[in-house]
């Protein structure tokens, strides 16, 4: 296998990690925060319809980006309401989210655009498109590193790279800061925390509303980014694929990014499976690629393989002792 | 003191719940343009105006009893079945390989051998999850929404592969051998000289779901294990203090429901397809999150909940053939109802208590009060 095919691969791998990174970073606050989310999938979905629908009307994939980010605050709200103000079951909200992101995008869509439920296709500035990193032309000669310059770490989308910075902002934010500390705080042992004198629901709103702005962006991507408009139920399954590195990296930040991006390898290889009969000298199943994150994520949840404990209070809802 | 008359509980947050959803259903369809009310009688027609209609909601109803029940005996154990879906699909693996590899003399040995081939084979695939919960308190609902991905893996993989017949490009089993095909209502009806459309797949294992309503009700409520399911369900160290076992309780009730989710299988697989094709089930096995829901987790209020979804999905499909609102309209609706059925329960829940509580006091200082009260 030569350089050019092992770039491609990776190209496309980092392509396919960031939806998931920014989907499994949502889920981490989140989570962190004792609120348990697997509507992760209906707030990207819903964004990735917004986000489309609105720069294809505007033209402006900024615009476009905030209104995605917009609706999945809104389905996050939901869960919010759900499952703070009215201490309902967090993971049957989720359920619900998902139901109504699915549904309403289609009719949303059809409303639109009748075009079956799509978006048109975008072009030019309605899209996020590939940006260059400084010194490209320069290097793109030198041997070795001049192609992995220029053809993996340059050449993505903005997206891409806020993503990437995301990583290290949810490491600082959650173990430096103070509003981290009473985060996780909250998720461990929320009434330790109402008797610091901090609000659990103040601290629990907030964690949702992080975790609705990045499953926008996330959505967004898919849409703008990934691929030029919104098709019916684009997400497939990406928001469960999040949840499961979100598990495989024990909820830590630095762990969901090489969670994400060994998930995103395997999405990319699936997509290549001349490569691995190759170098493997066996034909791997397509379909088993597609099912080794989840494969996984059941032997860690096992805790065969180190164990995944998730936060304490996740999905208790709390109740003020009266 | 119970704040709430047990028919309130039962009845009126349910329908208001129902209510409350419709209403913004309603909204949804005023604004994308369509009249609801027309909307409305449209679904209504379409779901009840014939028999054909009939047939094909009854068929959907057999589906959602199936799932329904489901996730309702993992509810009765404080569990939540999420995978309803893979294990029907796998159980829809059990009813093809009965029905492909076994010669059978007769419709009726067949569909009690696919009966069991589907329960097993439901069972096996909530098995693993069942097990992690109880021995590695692995979240059982993570669990189950991997297994329902690795189960759609597993069926692509086989219906692309080994199961499909030479020379077929479809991604599906072969037709299955005409002796295993299970009468339908026009046959059924047929016999006691009653008409009913002959193309509708409403089928007799319409039968076995209402069956299987009895017998969930039954192991509920009138049996040893079901008293251990509930008070397991109720509280676990209750449950361990009274000398229950909740592994036992937990991998029992959950292929329990597994085999429920399975059995599903025979109404879609060899009701109506007689094959097994790509994703089967449709979605039902999810749809069994919202009618068990809304049927409280008992086997008649599950058989309620699935005819109302079962009118909802041919309702919503016939409105998708007449008008321009698209068939997914069903899934809001459905999502709404989980919504305020499910997560939003105390949403309603919480005023009528304070209004019920508010007019019993009103009458009280009449007659002597308790103090205890």
């Amino acid at each position: 296998m030569d350089l050019i095919t092992i770039l491609q691969v990776l190209d496309a791998t980092v392509r396919l990690s960031v939806p998931l990174l920014l989907a499994c970073l949502a889920g981490l606050f989140s989570e962190r925060a004792g609120i348990f989310d697997i509507g992760l999938e209906g707030k990207m979905l819903v964004s990735a319809f917004m986000s489309a629908a609105v720069a294809a009307v505007t033209g402006s994939v900024w615009v476009g980006l905030l209104a995605g980010i917009g609706a999945s605050l809104v389905l996050a709200g939901i869960h919010g309401l759900a499952s703070i103000t009215f201490r309902g079951n967090q993971l049957i909200s989720g359920v619900a989210i998902n139901f109504l992101a699915s549904g309403m995008t289609v009719l949303m869509a059809q409303s639109w655009f009748q075009q079956g439920g799509r978006t048109p296709s975008l072009r030019g500035a309605a899209r996020f498109n590939d940006i260059n990193l400084p010194y490209v032309d320069q290097l793109k000669d030198v041997p070795v590193i001049g192609p992995i310059y220029a053809d993996l770490i340059s050449g993505h989308t903005i997206l891409v790279y806020v993503a990437l910075a995301c990583v290290p902002l949810t490491w600082w934010a959650l173990y430096r800061t103070r509003f981290g500390l009473r985060l996780r705080a909250v998720g461990e042992n929320p009434a330790a925390v109402d008797t610091a004198g901090v609000s659990v629901i103040g601290m629990r709103f907030a964690a949702v509303a992080i975790c609705g702005v990045l499953s926008g962006i996330a959505g967004a991507y898919l849409s703008t980014g990934l691929q030029a408009g919104f098709i019916k139920d684009m997400t497939a399954g990406r928001g469960y694929i999040a949840l499961a590195a979100l598990i495989f990296s024990k909820w830590r930040p630095w762990y969901a990014l090489m969670a994400t991006f060994l998930f995103g390898f395997l999405q990319a290889l699936a997509l290549r499976p001349d490569l691995l009969e190759k170098v493997l000298f066996v034909k791997v199943q397509v379909q088993l690629l597609d099912a080794l994150p989840y494969i996984l994520t059941v032997v860690i949840l096992a805790g065969f393989v180190g164990k995944a404990i998730p936060p304490r209070a996740g999905g208790e809802p709390y109740v003020k002792e009266r | 003191m119970e704040k709430m008359p047990k028919w309130a509980d039962v009845i009126l947050i349910p329908v208001i719940s129902l209510l409350l959803a419709g209403i913004i259903s309603a909204l949804v369809i005023m604004a994308i343009g369509e009249d609801p009310v027309k909307a409305l009688w449209i679904m209504v027609d379409g779901a009840t105006g014939s028999a054909y209609n009939w047939g094909y909601t009854l068929y959907y109803t057999t589906n959602f009893i199936f799932t329904g029940l489901a996730v309702a005996v993992a509810f009765h154990a404080r569990m939540f079945n999420i995978g309803g879906d893979g294990q029907a699909s796998i159980g829809g693996l059990g009813v093809a390989l009965v029905c492909i590899y076994l010669p059978w003399p007769h419709w009726s040995l067949a569909l009690l051998a696919a009966a069991v081939g589907s329960a097993l084979f439901g069972a096996a695939f909530a098995l693993i999850p069942a097990w992690l919960q109880a021995k590695r308190g692995s979240h059982i609902v993570i669990t189950t929404i991997m297994f329902n991905f690795i189960g759609a893996a597993l069926l692509n993989y086989l219906l692309v592969g080994p199961l499909k017949p030479m020379g077929s490009m479809e991604p599906a089993t072969g037709k299955f051998p005409k002796v295993t095909s299970i009468p339908n209502f026009h046959d059924i009806l047929g016999m006691f000289g009653i008409p009913f459309s002959r193309g509708a797949p409403a089928n007799i294992s319409f039968f076995i779901a209402i069956a299987a309503c009895f017998a969930v009700w039954a192991l509920i409520w009138r049996t040893r294990l079901g008293y251990e399911i509930r008070a397991f369900g109720h509280s676990e160290p209750a449950a361990k203090y009274a000398g229950i076992n909740p592994t036992r309780i937990i991998v029992v009730s959950m292929l329990i429901s597994g085999a429920l989710a399975g059995m599903m299988s025979l109404n879609n697989v060899m009701g109506e397809a007689e094959r097994l094709v790509l994703n089967s089930t449709e979605g039902a096995g999810f749809i069994g999150i919202a009618v068990a829901l809304m049927g409280r987790s008992h086997p008649f209020g599950v058989f309620l909940a699935a005819l109302l979804f079962g009118a909802l999905y041919q309702g919503g499909a016939i409105l998708s053939q007449d008008t321009n609102i698209p068939v997914q309209l069903v899934l809001v609706i459905q999502a709404l109802v989980i919504l305020f059925t499910g997560a939003l329960d105390n949403m309603v829940r919480m005023p009528l208590e304070k209004l019920f509580l508010a007019l019993r006091r009103k009458p009280a200082p009449a007659p002597k009060p308790t103090p205890a009260e």
